[in-house]
């Protein structure tokens, strides 16, 4: 554990924390140049985050400790996740501490919170909203969990920092169960935070909505803290997407300075191409409707599970 | 663990996108897309065949490769889409089984099929001998997509597909047929696509429509 070790987790942390709006915004913007209009600034999501911060919050009569407790939890949970996946370095105090099963409890915890939360003030919206997320999440959550045993499978660990480490040692080559589990990662990815194929981010009252319907019933500093962990858990997935499949820039333990000011510009770089591939993704496919969500997450297992088979008999 | 040459890794990866396209077809219901998919698993052949060709000097693979091009990515592919134009099939029927029961069903023949495979695997000599579990899994499942399918297009385009398969099979297991039986199997699936082209026209004729069921009957109706 040496310095720049420490160093490196901190800055992962704060770019997770301080970098997912801006994430959002990149994403935002791209997508509005493809759709030809003229696009938001890239800072948007931090002034809406201000702005948030700055209003009373109001709560409902009925509203539960739970109901003020879920953000803080949510935030919690997710900034915790941020810690945990290598985006920058691949042995720190962090990402060894847990590993990428541990790491899906945690963003299961919270969608749990999120759906109590939703439906505790006893709207019919919220508990709509709760219900959805629910079946996408235990649909969701087997893909991504074979998505990662494939991974461990041909690395022999199921440690994100160790998949990573394993995967930039291999000689590059063609993998083809890699390549199928990163379409079903990257569908996961899409239905998990609520893009365009299963829910429309752009939206705030439709009646297919699924996000947005569990954060009705929230105000100011409250929504602000939601809104912020929903970013962040977008740029989680991208890191997770990162680490799995394209690890390359990681620094790696006890590595100096020099591997850590390599690794920063890079992550940079990797998120830009991944936001604009985001977009590109949204804007291209129309949203689905929310009954033939499970034939999308069912299309997701099945590249997970063929990445698997094709593994066990091909040996690549 | 990827000591392979590129043209192995190029082979395998040829053999996963097989299967995918398998799949691929097992789900597909639009008629189109399916006689398009199968153009596809033909190219993909067609560029295993060429890998394999290159990679242990046979003549005769480059021929099989040729006619493997202009028979099952361009000609049947042609005469598929004529055929539905003329008969006016776009898209198949409901099928026995949903989507995702069949997909099930689909990884369970999979995995099986790897069972089958991996003692024949462990007597061939040929460097692809790991993909004969793939193309053993593309024949069975080419047949559940011709058991599943109501209509006697999609059967037929399944029925194409299992010989796919069985080429793909033979191509990874000792390095293709030998010239005249590969020769002879290409002018048997012409031909016969020809006459089931002639087939189509009688059956809806007979029963002003496609699907198979009507067959099941063998009395004639008074």
């Amino acid at each position: 554990m040496t310095a720049v070790d420490l160093l490196t987790q901190g800055l992962e942390i704060a770019a997770a924390v301080l970098g997912a709006p801006l994430f959002v915004g990149w994403i935002n913007q791209c997508r509005a140049w493809l759709q030809n209009k003229s696009a938001p600034s890239i800072l948007q999501p931090y002034r809406m985050i201000r702005k948030l911060f700055l209003k009373d919050a109001v709560l409902a009569h009925d509203a539960s400790p739970l109901f003020r407790m879920a953000p803080y939890v949510v935030f919690g949970t997710m900034a915790l996740a941020a810690a945990v996946i290598p985006s920058m370095g691949m042995r720190l105090p962090f990402t060894v501490a847990a590993d990428a099963i541990a790491l899906v409890g945690l963003l299961a915890t919270a969608r749990v919170f999120m759906a109590l939360a939703a439906m505790d003030i006893g709207t019919a919206f919220g508990t709509l909203g709760a219900r959805r997320e629910m079946m996408i999440g235990f649909l969701a959550e087997p893909a991504l969990l074979m998505v990662i045993l494939v991974a461990s499978l041909i690395s022999t660990t199921t440690s994100l920092a160790g998949i990573s480490e394993f995967t930039t040692s291999q000689a590059l080559g063609i993998y083809p169960s890699l390549a199928f589990t990163a379409v079903a990662f990257t569908m996961v990815l899409l239905a998990e935070n609520a893009r365009i194929p299963v829910d429309n981010p752009a939206t705030h009252l439709e009646l297919t909505m699924i996000h947005e319907a569990m954060l009705l019933e929230y105000s100011a500093r409250h929504l602000a803290l939601m809104e912020w962990a929903a970013a962040l858990k977008l740029f989680n997935y991208a890191c997770i997407g990162f680490a799995l499949f394209a690890p390359w820039g990681l620094a790696s333990g006890g590595a100096g300075p020099a591997a850590l000011a390599l690794a920063v510009p890079l992550l940079a770089a990797k998120l830009a191409a991944a936001g604009a591939g985001l977009a590109l993704i949204e804007t291209v496919s129309a949203k689905l409707r929310v009954f033939r969500a499970p034939e999308f997450l069912a299309t997701a297992f099945l590249f997970a599970v063929l990445g698997m088979l094709v593994r066990l008999l091909l040996g690549t | 663990m990827n000591n392979l040459t590129w043209d192995l890794q190029l082979l395998n990866a040829c053999a996963a996108l097989l299967l995918l396209l398998a799949f691929a077809m097992l789900s597909q219901r639009r008629i189109v897309t399916l006689v398009y998919l199968l153009a596809l698993q033909g190219a993909l052949l067609c560029v295993a065949t060429l890998l394999v060709a290159w990679r242990t000097g046979e003549s005769h693979l480059y021929v099989s490769a040729g006619l493997t091009l202009a028979l099952k990515v361009l000609f049947l592919p042609w005469l598929l889409n004529r055929l539905i134009r003329r008969l006016d099939v776009y898209w198949d029927t409901e099928s026995m089984l949903n989507t995702g029961g069949t997909m099930l069903i689909g990884v369970g023949i999979v995995i099986f099929s790897f069972g089958l495979a991996q003692p024949i695997s462990a007597l061939a000599s040929t460097a692809t001998r790991s993909s004969i579990g793939i193309a053993v899994a593309v024949i069975l499942l080419a047949f559940l997509t011709m058991i599943t399918r109501r209509k006697a297009m999609s059967q037929v385009i399944g029925f194409l597909s299992m010989e796919n398969g069985l080429f793909f099979g033979a191509m990874s297991a000792t390095y293709g047929m030998p010239m005249i039986v590969e020769l002879g199997v290409a002018l048997d699936v012409l031909v016969a696509m020809l006459v089931l082209g002639v087939f189509f026209f009688q059956i809806r004729e007979q029963f002003d429509s496609l699907d198979l069921h009507h067959l099941e009957s063998l009395k004639e109706q008074k």
